[in-house]
């Protein structure tokens, strides 16, 4: 891979983010999440901590989560990244939001764009996870008003509905 | 017509006596009986969609045009002098705005009494420079470049430290006991509880130093449009932090306007104005443009208050038979450089049970750190970790089952009031969660392998109770959409949603047509701050005043239309979202056909929470039964199951009150396996200020957790029945834990969190007794 040194001035990017193509002028040392929240206004994504110990900041990149707030905007060149912003169609919810609705898979909020994003990758790749699945998965994902017991429910309950909707 | 009461108010675990304005306009209470539409139902929250979108806006994510960024530079040191600061290279840097510090004062530099930028830093993270830039690069690299001068002082980190004969002084010139004789509770007298007893149980216990951890750090920002302030503020109380600024800027109270609209967490640690938010409106006002400043997670372990750790002994003594004769607690604090005088931990001593000798006492020290703040239930999640240990460890020595012993002490009225509750279900609870959990819990199989498994049980009690002042305004609109607006905010709790419920139920309307607004002093009139478990029990009350009024002036116009011009307003009732004259059920017309009768106007009307009653004690209960499985040859404790029983009153909302149950048993396991705020001695520095090195729980430390709630209408309490809920389920999670690990593995933990080390060094010492 030919190295590409850029920096330490702003360099053009070009980002795809929810299947659009974004294009910003940022410095090379900008995470992925200082880029998200504070050039493109998608706020959804938080920063709990900024330091990769929280899951906040959780996105999907080329369908693997993240921490945003460990990435560097940089690296996110060519690929497809997805964000809590891009989790329903439209008005058309996700079945993990749904669900986190209909079971109370929060109380404050604040982690929950972090663990809809996860538990949506959780399931991509695990369309039936067992309970020790959910929590393995969502590990990295604090929540510290605990709803953990409601989400786990939650992922659950969404992992049926896709099920139906598949079958 | 307004008048001026008395009434008393609890407030964690202090009872206060306030002169009260009460205008509540009559409302009848709602009984066990009365039929509900949509108050007890299990409702998803009305914000629901907004949560899981991501479009939910807290105070991180405001963002207006122009707007820069404030930050600290904070002392690297537990305590020291500043003789210099030179910020000139730091200001010359691109993008750097301002920079404040000792040596070049802001406008304002107190806040709550208190100096900012003084020459003592008192505390790692103590203020030493606010800079504004361009952004968090810009302000991050300026605060690398400014160059600070300091004589180190000799520091204080921790109690023995600060609690030694000579020991250094926490700060220059004042004492380091805060409160030296300590706040004392005391009726009987010990030396007859220790006479009348046959059996004394004397354990002393150590609890830790917990952080609250909200995951949205604490933050501010702050735009001027003219005279007029506007500050977001993830506070759980906007009027707080209103009239903290407008104090501390000398500003007219109505020209602050404070807004919290998402709040990611608070849980006691976001009360007021704080430093960085009236740094952000002084440093907005001088630069013309709005300023930001929110902690990075550094520094909400460094500054943004925590439960003081605490040194406890807790004597009991009891006759044969079981009856307590003594309840003796003894407790240590330390609460900071500048905290205050320690949390209530004699509060469950004196009210959880009968017994004539109790005697509390809860001593205060200094220490170099940030200030202690309320954590969720303050001094009574570490008071009845140590009590309810004690308890236990009396209920084996009387070889009586540990509930058998609560019950033969169950107090029916208040014992330190000597007054009646206004209803108390703790037996209630202690059934349910029995009957739920299996308790007495059946002997198990003899174990192979490491893991024991072990039960354990502890109680609670809390406040909860609410009171005036809190109002409310309704407008209803002429489609029969009704707004509520409360000074309240929902700090996660659901108050938006079941605030709504109780709006939908009063006025007789769908949910859908009811819109609650929180978290905003500006359209709001006054509501209470998020804390003591108030919220719901003082302004759902006020709620259902407001709409009944607003019902009154619909009534008049139904009656009216109905032809019973005059009538009297209670002839009339809503149901199912007509409008009925009693006397005559055939006579009614449905709300909406009222409304629409108004033309393009609007129903206004306000309401205000009564006085509580007179002479009688309200306060929450509950039960909290665990099993462990504690493996001996690792030490791993792992909590398994936890069955929560509570009683509060009427519950409004089944599926959120559920979630807090959730939340406060977590945070319970939390504190009593894992969670520690560390400092190392040597340099005072601390050492857990990140979610790596201070554990929180994850999903895999997630036990399987039951609810269970007594729901019986606390009609006494005020016209909701409804008491708080937030703080209880923390209560006694650890004693419940504590408790199972001893049925387990037969030793008793009396320092947590209780780590693998120490369950491992508790079974030796065991072994070689
Ligand atoms: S903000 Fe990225 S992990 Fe916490
Ligand atoms: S909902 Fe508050 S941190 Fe998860």
């Amino acid at each position: 891979m030919a190295l590409n040194f850029r920096g330490p001035d702003a360099v053009p990017l070009t980002l795809q983010i929810n299947g659009e193509a974004h294009q910003v002028l940022v410095e090379p040392r900008r995470t992925l999440l200082s880029v998200l929240r504070e050039e493109l206004g998608l706020t959804g994504t938080k920063r709990g901590c900024g330091q990769g110990q929280c899951g906040a900041c959780t996105v999907i990149l080329d369908g693997e989560t993240a921490y945003a707030c460990l990435t560097l905007a940089i690296e996110c060149e060519g690929r497809e990244i997805v964000t809590i912003e891009g989790i329903a169609q439209g008005d058309a919810l996700h079945p993990v939001q749904a669900a986190f609705i209909q079971h109370d898979g929060y109380q404050c909020g604040f982690c929950t764009p972090g663990q809809v994003v996860s538990a949506v990758a959780l399931l991509a790749h695990t369309p039936q996870p067992s309970e020790a699945e959910i929590r393995a998965g969502m590990a990295g994902n604090i929540c510290r008003c605990g709803a953990y017991p409601a989400i786990i429910r939650s992922v659950r309950a969404a992992a049926e509905t896709m099920a139906e909707q598949e079958g | 017509m307004p008048t001026i009461r008395r009434t008393k108010v609890e407030f964690e675990g202090r009872i206060e006596e306030r002169e009260v304005i009460v205008e509540e306009e009559h409302v009848e209470g709602w009984t066990q009986d009365t039929q509900m539409r949509w108050v007890g139902r299990p409702l998803s929250r009305v914000d629901g969609v907004a949560r899981v979108t991501g479009k939910a806006g807290y105070t991180h994510d405001v963002h207006l045009p122009g707007m820069l960024i404030g930050r600290f530079l904070r002392a690297k040191q537990p305590h020291a002098r500043i003789t210099g600061i030179d910020s000139r290279r730091a200001a010359a840097l691109p993008g750097v705005h301002l920079i404040w510090h000792r040596f070049n004062l802001p406008p304002v530099a107190h806040l709550d009494g208190r100096e900012l930028f003084g020459e003592e830093l008192a505390y790692e993270g103590a203020e030493v420079a606010f800079v504004v830039g361009r952004d968090a690069r810009a302000v991050g690299d300026a605060l690398g470049a400014i160059e600070v001068e300091v004589e180190p002082l000799p520091f204080a980190p921790n109690l023995a430290a600060a609690a030694a004969e000579d020991g250094p002084a926490v700060l220059v010139g004042e004492d380091n006991w805060i409160t030296p004789d300590g706040d004392i509770y005391a009726r009987g007298s010990v030396e007859a509880g220790l006479r009348e007893a046959d059996v004394v149980v004397d354990l002393t216990f150590t609890t830790p130093t917990a952080a609250h951890c909200c995951m949205e750090t604490h933050g501010s920002a702050a735009d001027w449009e003219g005279d007029l302030l506007t500050v977001w503020h993830s506070t759980q109380s906007v009027f707080g932090t209103r009239s903290s600024l407008a104090d501390a800027l000398h500003l007219p109270m109505d020209k602050v306007r404070v807004i919290s609209n998402y709040i990611g967490g608070g849980f006691g640690s976001k009360w007021g104005a704080e430093a960085f938010t009236l740094l952000a409106a002084l440093a907005a006002r001088e630069l013309g443009r709005p300023v930001k400043a929110v902690l990075d997670r550094e520094e909400e372990h460094l500054v943004a208050g925590y439960r003081p750790g605490s040194r406890q002994r807790v004597r009991l003594g009891a006759t044969k038979d079981g009856a307590l004769t003594l309840i003796e607690q003894e407790a240590e604090v330390t609460t900071g450089a500048y905290g205050g005088g320690g949390p209530v931990i004699g509060g469950p001593a004196k009210d959880l049970y009968l017994c004539p000798n109790v005697r509390t006492v809860v001593r205060a020290a200094r220490a170099n750190t940030d200030g202690a703040r309320a954590f969720r239930a303050p001094g009574y999640v570490e008071g009845t970790f140590a009590l309810e240990s004690t308890l236990d460890a009396l209920a084996h020595k009387l070889e009586m089952d540990p509930l058998d012993l609560r019950m033969k002490n169950y107090a029916d009225e208040s014992p330190s009031r000597g007054e009646p509750y206004t209803y108390k279900g703790l037996q209630r609870a202690y059934e349910m969660g029995a009957a739920r959990f299996g308790w007495p819990p059946q002997a198990d199989a003899p174990a192979a392998g490491p893991w024991r498994r072990g039960y354990g049980m502890a109680s609670q009690i809390w406040g909860g109770g609410g009171g005036p002042p809190a109002n409310a305004i309704v407008k209803l609109s002429p489609d029969g959409t009704a707004e509520v607006l409360v000074g309240v905010q929902d700090i996660g709790t659901g108050t938006k949603t079941v605030l709504a419920q109780v709006a939908a139920e009063e006025l007789g309307l769908s949910l859908d047509a009811v819109r609650c607004v929180v978290g905003d002093s500006l359209p709001a009139p006054f509501g209470p701050g998020s804390g003591g478990s108030v919220t719901l029990a003082s302004a759902a009350p006020a709620v259902r005043s407001a709409c009944r009024e607003a019902l009154r002036q619909l009534i008049a116009l139904a009656a009216i239309m109905l032809e019973l011009e005059g009538a009297d307003p209670d002839a009339f009732a809503v149901e199912a979202g007509d409008i009925v004259y009693r006397a005559d059920p055939e006579k009614r017309l449905p709300l909406t056909q009222v409304t629409a009768k108004m033309g393009n106007y609007m129903i206004v009307s306000k309401g205000a929470r009564g006085p509580n009653p007179d002479d009688k004690a309200i306060n929450t209960f509950g039960a909290h039964f665990v099993e462990v499985a504690v493996n001996v040859e690792t030490g791993q404790v792992r909590v398994e199951r936890v069955v929560a029983a509570h009683d509060i009153g009427r519950v409004v909302n089944p599926l959120t009150a559920t979630s807090q149950v959730y939340g406060g048993v977590l945070m319970g396991v939390g504190f009593a396996t894992t969670e520690a705020r560390v400092i190392d001695p040597d340099t005072g520095l601390q050492l857990t200020a990140n979610l790596e090195d201070y554990k929180v729980p994850v999903m895999v430390d997630c036990p399987e957790i039951e609810v269970l709630f007594v729901d019986v209408a606390d009609t006494a309490a005020n016209s909701v029945g409804s008491k708080g809920l937030g703080e209880p389920p923390i209560i006694p999670t650890a004693a419940a834990i504590g408790n199972a690990i001893f049925d387990a593995v037969g030793v008793r933990v009396t320092d947590l969190p209780a780590t693998p080390d120490r369950l491992l060094a508790l079974l030796a010492k065991e072994k070689t007794q």
